[in-house]
């Protein structure tokens, strides 16, 4: 089996994020509710990982909110900064986790403006500063197309919501573990990640990374392990937004994800990935009836080349290549409907491979004569 | 019955507050153990660092250095 499907999550996990979550399931207590050795193990681990995620993303270490994922971290960061009457930007490139909340507040009496993508997914910079209006509170943007992989220029964007003191909330599902990310620099306020993907971590992994200053009423509220006799959730991050038990046994994972990236290096692992990606495009891009979306003049992009072949249905060329291949790839709409109708394919969708450290050119090379051999019947 | 002894207890407002003053301490060799919060001190549950009392004028440098996030200092006998 070849596993293109890195996007949704990634398959293939580093041996000592398997071996941490074991280690963790045997030894592991409940962080923060007890002084007793187990319980310290996981508070210890915890806080460790906070560390490592507050130097991957450049905040402080007590500001990293660890939640289930992406969708958890957006929510917790959009419901808990927007109120009615306030204005919001965002884009056409994004996936539900951003786009529900958003839809949902919109009933609220919260405002949405859209900055439009074009036919390649290409958005323009310009737009997000003519959308602003008195009323606008927040951007809220992707750092990459999970249907096209193309990238959004977050230090410009962050400059404009700083220019104009809206508040700068980015979904990093895509780019978190293999693309630097600088909340400090780019002026990124609320950070949200998740620890399946890019990261390698286990799935009910991820994070919500506050910037200093940035208030976010709680989202969910319950037990904390501190301050019992409040009635109310710790107002003191990161137990301000962590109601409930942590997925302590996950975050050790997540914890020997970011040492395995670290001992890799970060640029090593775009590096491969950004070689696979060109490989994959070079030799599909031509073949009889392939369309591929996205921007693909430039390869500081995500991972991801999403395409269809002449008018196959999406899912059943999909299903093609998983049954007659063995090649694991996504078809239909990702959660990104407002993408598929800028790019023209909400009918189709498209099948989207993806890509990660673990494959291999020998795996693309097959994907590619799996393509070609599929054009050809 | 164990003669009571004086201690030195600094608690926190959250779990990462108390690791962090964990970690610090024992990246500078000082003195103490994270302990649950004794009752006399407050029926709120969570971790408080528990010290000999002669170490409080290093420990709460420390806290002041790194902008710990402590919630209090006491000296009891435990």
């Amino acid at each position: 089996m070849i596993y293109l499907d890195n996007a949704a999550t990634t398959l293939k996990k580093p041996e000592a994020v398997i071996s941490a979550v074991v280690e963790a399931m045997q030894t592991m207590g409940n962080s923060g509710r007890s002084g007793h050795d187990e319980s310290l193990a996981a508070s210890r681990i915890i806080y460790r990982t906070r560390e490592s995620l507050a130097s991957l993303f450049q905040c402080r270490s007590d500001h990293v909110v660890f939640t289930a994922n992406s969708t958890e971290a957006l929510n917790m960061a959009l419901s808990g900064t927007l109120d009615p009457g306030d204005h919001v930007i965002s884009t056409d490139c994004e996936h539900n986790s951003v786009l529900r909340p958003l839809y949902r507040l919109m009933e609220q009496g919260v405002s949405v403006s859209f900055v439009p993508a074009d036919r390649q997914g290409l958005v323009l910079y310009d737009d997000f500063e003519a959308l602003i209006t008195p009323r606008t509170k927040a951007i809220v943007c992707t750092h990459a197309s999970n249907l096209t992989g193309n990238k959004l220029d977050l230090p410009r964007i962050g400059a404009i919501a700083k220019a104009h003191g809206l508040l700068f909330i980015v979904d990093a599902s895509q780019t978190a573990g293999v693309f630097p990310i600088d909340m400090e620099c780019w002026g990124i306020d609320l950070l949200c990640f998740t620890g399946h993907k890019s990261l390698m971590g286990p799935q009910g992994t991820g994070g919500l990374c506050v910037g200093e200053g940035v208030e976010v009423r709680p989202w969910k509220v319950g037990g904390t392990g501190v301050q019992t006799y409040l009635t109310t959730q710790p107002p003191q991050y990161p137990t301000r937004l962590e109601a409930g038990t942590l997925n302590g046994h996950g975050i050790a994972g997540l914890y020997a994800a970011l040492s395995y990236i670290d001992s890799v290096s970060m640029d090593q692992i775009r590096a491969h990935e950004s070689l696979l990606t060109r490989r994959f495009y070079k030799g599909i891009k031509d073949i009889p009836g392939v369309t591929v979306y996205g921007d693909f003049s430039t390869f500081d992009r995500g991972p991801i080349v999403s395409l269809n072949l002449a008018d196959w249905d999406s899912s059943l060329l999909s299903d093609r290549l998983s049954c007659d291949y063995g090649i694991a790839t996504r078809p239909g709409a990702h959660c990104a409907p407002r993408l598929h109708r800028a790019l023209g394919t909400e009918e189709q969708g498209a099948v989207r491979f993806s890509f990660n450290w673990f494959n291999t050119a020998a795996e693309i090379d097959e994907a590619i004569r799996a393509l070609r051999e599929i054009a050809a019947t | 019955m164990r003669e009571k002894e004086p201690k030195l207890l600094i608690t926190f407002h959250t779990t990462a507050g108390a690791m962090a003053m964990e970690k610090q301490c024992k990246q500078d060799g000082l003195p103490g153990r994270l302990i649950p919060v004794p009752r006399s001190i407050t029926s709120d549950c969570g971790m408080a660092w528990c010290a000999p009392p002669e170490a409080r004028d290093v420990l709460e440098s420390l806290m002041q250095r790194e902008s710990l996030d402590t919630a209090g200092v006491y000296e009891l006998l435990l």
